[in-house]
């Protein structure tokens, strides 16, 4: 007997709803989670503690005083390279490390190797803002020329705080 | 002439073009994500500095110290002043002397908030210095500008 209507092949379909909800939580958490990765950097310090040495000092080994003074909010009211005032603001970073170089290049070439080179010890008002603390070492430790790094003062060392 | 109703089709759209997106979001932001960020802490906005790169190395037997605006300071999950910090300090040099290193082989990483008094971070550097330990690092964010 000869079948008229053989009946329509059935289109296998997946059902994707349960594969959409996952990928769209999927997508929910990972956007939440998201954060865009800020590159951190540190400024090494090797800082033992006063008098652990029994080298005697040499006057001329004498570190760099630099006086960091803030105002009653924390700002920075006044900068000194021993007793020689480098004012606020930009100028007085840009000051500082114009000071800097200048010494550093009075002082003639120093060894390269680690431990050598002129020490500088930052004595800061108590209530300063770390961020103006971190700009004065910025500017005391080296500077940009393009991408190159010049490297200053590498021996930094913190005063006693002032309570 | 009598007219057979035909059937109505479920409009159905095409979803390909949607989950091939959304494939491909999920695929860029998993490339993104960066689960390493432990070192992290909310209560703490580094301040900048154009000089820094981020370490070739990771530095030996770090002890992360978060300093919040506040001046509280905190160490392994706990929160400490730094008059406590001490307890803190000697939890984590008995792991560093476990492992047959001395506290002059530690590396004390400050991560201080930007707003943070200075006083708070020499205090914090005294009492480390305290506790025998000689390495700093002054975590700051990368200036690029």
């Amino acid at each position: 007997m000869k079948i008229r209507n053989p009946p329509a092949p059935e289109k296998s379909e997946l059902n994707m709803t349960s594969m959409i909800d996952i990928v769209f939580l999927l997508l929910i958490f990972f956007v939440m989670t998201f954060k865009v990765v800020e590159l951190e950097g540190d400024f090494s310090i090797k800082m033992p503690l006063a008098g652990t040495s029994n080298a005697t000092i040499d006057p001329t080994d004498l570190p760099l005083e630099l006086r960091l003074l803030a105002d009653d909010t924390g700002n920075l009211a006044g900068m000194k390279l021993n007793d020689i005032q480098m004012g606020t603001g930009p100028e007085g970073f840009d000051k500082l490390r114009g000071t800097i170089v200048g010494q550093m290049a009075s002082a003639g070439p120093i060894a390269e190797e680690a431990g050598e080179g002129p020490e500088v010890e930052i004595d800061t008002d108590y209530n300063l803002r770390y961020e103006y603390v971190i700009r004065a070492i910025t500017a005391v430790s080296g500077y940009k020329d393009g991408d190159q790094v010049v490297k200053l003062i590498e021996k930094i060392k913190f005063a006693k705080p002032r309570r | 002439m009598r007219v057979k109703r035909k059937p109505v089709d479920m409009a159905e759209g095409d979803m390909t073009p949607m989950i091939d997106m959304t494939f491909q979001l999920i695929a860029f932001f998993m490339v993104l994500i960066n689960f390493a960020q432990t070192e992290a802490n909310d209560h703490v906005v580094l301040p900048n500095s154009q000089l820094v790169k981020p370490p070739e190395a990771p530095l030996e037997a770090p002890i992360i110290l978060h300093v919040a605006a506040d001046g509280r300071v905190y160490l392994g999950g706990d929160d400490y002043t730094a008059e406590t910090l001490r307890l803190g300090l000697d939890r984590e040099l008995a792991v560093i002397r476990g492992e047959g290193k001395t506290p002059a082989d530690a590396n004390v990483v400050i991560r201080g908030h930007k707003d943070c008094a200075a006083g708070e971070i020499q205090e914090i550097v005294r009492v480390c210095q305290d506790s025998k330990l000689v390495n700093f690092a002054l975590r700051v964010k990368e200036d690029k500008s």
